[in-house]
């Protein structure tokens, strides 16, 4: 027994050793080797909803790998371009096999969907895949309202196409079991989309109705967002107050701190102090948890 | 009957002895790791992911158990000679196979039992973590007894993958039906291809060759419900009937093939 334990230490005092010397590969490329659902669900046989779970683990591994690493420090969130090779590349495919080994997984729609959504660097920019994987999962169950909702979502908040969104909101409200709030969302959204009030009252709606932990804090997120544009729009003035007052560009707070024109660096909700663009426009830091914003919703914007 | 009873307690007895049991606690670490770890990793996915992993370790280790055991339920006491033992004995050789069957079969019930047991209670703990108005909203509630559909259909399948074990035990090498034993459960799982192969290929003939085979191989996917189970999605009362029925019609063929096999085997 002792020498087991003595021969063990040594085993791993040797990996160590070795490991420093000649350090292994920080990360390797991510690979997808089988790529075809049907190969894959006659592959795993009769544990097509285990094989789902593990591709589902991937996913998540890959969308949460990649923007770590988008976002670890020394990497500046730039363009995905500026990435040398096109990031989340994976995240699709890996959502595609994984609703294919189980047609009723409804977090894989429901949250791939969100992953594929976000704009980069904090996803891969794709409402139009999001839509795809959500009409995947209509295929599968025409009734069901949650997709309804979350494809009128992606029309409403990434493509800013409020008729889409609200035709979808509409076609939810009609489905089985849809809750009662479902019908005005549709109203309001074909009434007066793009207002940031009505993107409130649909994220509160979506927070307070949320199922799983990771849904709600995502809508409290986008809520806090919105206030983060609401105090851009306090500051904004400010700024263009300084600049009109003193002829100077306003290229940081401290300036307009020792003009006397704000009192401190002003914060955004998570703490992160706000950006001012060589433009003279305000954001959100890409340090903050909240970056980037979503386009402010406007009605310009919409499509027939 | 009671020879058959005798006969089937003791190869309970003996696989305890031989510590087949222990795989339970292979379970247990496997169900009691995955309640713990998977909310890390599974983005609020934990649940469905240890209902699909409880599900898939009762099939996987139950086959496991057929299959190593179910082919050495015969061979082994040939090849212990413990045969003439056994047939100087006022036992019928079809009593020693059915008798040897039916406990290998005991065996797997009261280890898938016990799986299943676990398994409401790793689905519990989890419930358990998360506020009660929540769980309300999930498609499988802890207690939900649609899981013992699934799980019920799985010994129905572990019995039909023993039998064929069996079968194949009366007249070849534990090697041979071991190898036998896993083309027979992969290509039972392969059906739905058998059955519309006339779809990817021009030759009739290979076409009728592939439906004949259809009907012939048991149709194992027939009793994988563990899909829709997991999704809280409805298994009809009526398809479970026929999933039985098959099962217990394709037991029967294969305990009277093995039982006419090893009653003609000379063992001089």
């Amino acid at each position: 027994m002792v020498a087991v334990a003595a021969l063990m230490t040594l085993a791993v005092r040797l990996q160590r050793e070795r490991d420093d010397r000649y350090p292994p590969p920080e990360t390797t490329e991510e690979t997808l080797y089988l790529t075809s659902g049907g190969a894959l669900q006659r592959l795993s046989l009769g544990y097509r909803s285990l094989a789902a779970d593990v591709y589902w683990i991937r996913a998540i591994q890959h969308f949460g790998g990649t923007r770590q690493h988008i976002y670890s420090p020394g990497q500046p969130a730039a363009t995905p371009q500026a990435e040398g090779s096109e990031p989340y590349r994976l995240l699709y495919p890996l959502l595609d096999l994984t609703t294919t080994l189980d047609p009723y997984f409804k977090a894989a729609y429901r949250f791939g969907s969100i992953f594929l959504a976000e704009p980069y660097p904090g996803g891969p920019g794709r409402p139009d895949l999001a839509i795809a994987l959500l009409e995947k999962g209509l295929a599968v169950e025409p009734d069901n309202w949650e997709y309804m909702q979350d494809i009128g979502f992606v029309h409403y908040w990434w493509d800013h196409d409020y008729q889409a969104a609200g035709a979808w909101f509409a076609k939810a409200a009609d489905a089985p079991d849809a809750p009662w709030w479902m019908r005005s969302m549709a109203a309001v959204t074909l009434a007066s989309g793009g207002n940031r009030q009505s993107s409130r009252t649909m994220w509160q709606s979506i927070a307070q109705s949320a199922t799983v932990e990771y849904q709600r804090n995502h809508a409290q997120r986008a809520l806090v967002q919105l206030d983060a544009l609401d105090q851009i729009d306090v500051l904004r003035p400010i700024v263009e107050r300084f600049v009109r007052e003193t002829g100077m560009p306003a290229r940081d707070w401290q300036t307009l701190a020792r003009a006397g024109a704000i009192r401190g660096t002003p914060v955004d909700p998570t703490g992160v102090p706000y950006r001012i663009q060589p433009d003279g426009s305000i954001d959100v830091d890409q340090a903050s948890p909240l970056y980037p914003l979503p386009k402010e919703p406007q009605r310009t914007g919409a499509r027939p | 009957m009671r020879t058959i009873g005798r006969i089937a307690v003791n190869v309970f007895r003996e696989s305890v002895r031989d510590k087949v049991l222990y795989n339970l606690v292979l379970f247990a670490i496997l169900m009691i790791g995955a309640g713990y770890l998977l909310g890390q990793l599974t983005a609020g996915q934990d649940y469905k992911i240890v209902i699909d992993l409880g599900l898939g370790a009762m099939s996987l280790f139950g086959l496991f158990i057929a299959v190593f055991i179910g082919i050495g339920l015969v061979s082994k006491e040939v090849e212990r000679r413990s045969i003439y033992g056994l047939l100087s004995k006022p036992i019928h050789r079809y009593q020693l196979v059915l008798g040897k069957y039916v406990g290998l079969v005991f065996t797997l019930v009261v280890n898938v039992s016990i799986m299943a047991i676990g398994l409401y209670a790793v689905m519990h703990y989890v419930a358990w973590q998360f506020p009660p108005e929540f769980v309300a909203t999930w498609d499988v509630p802890p207690s939900d007894l649609r899981i013992l559909k699934a799980v019920g259909l799985i010994l129905v399948e572990l019995s039909v993958v023993t039998a064929i074990a069996l079968f194949f035990s009366t007249f070849s090498t534990p090697i041979l039906s071991a190898a036998f034993t896993f083309a027979l459960w992969i290509a039972g799982h392969f059906s739905t291809d058998l059955r519309n192969f006339d779809q990817v290929v021009q030759s009739p003939f290979a076409a009728q060759f592939a439906r004949g085979l259809y009907w012939v191989l048991p149709n194992l996917s027939t009793f994988d419900v563990k899909g829709q189970v997991v999704h809280g999605r409805p298994v009809e009362a009526g398809f479970v009937l026929l999933a039985v029925a098959y099962g217990l019609t394709y037991i029967a063929v294969l305990l009277i093939g093995a039982v006419t096999i090893f009653s003609r085997r000379d063992f001089k």
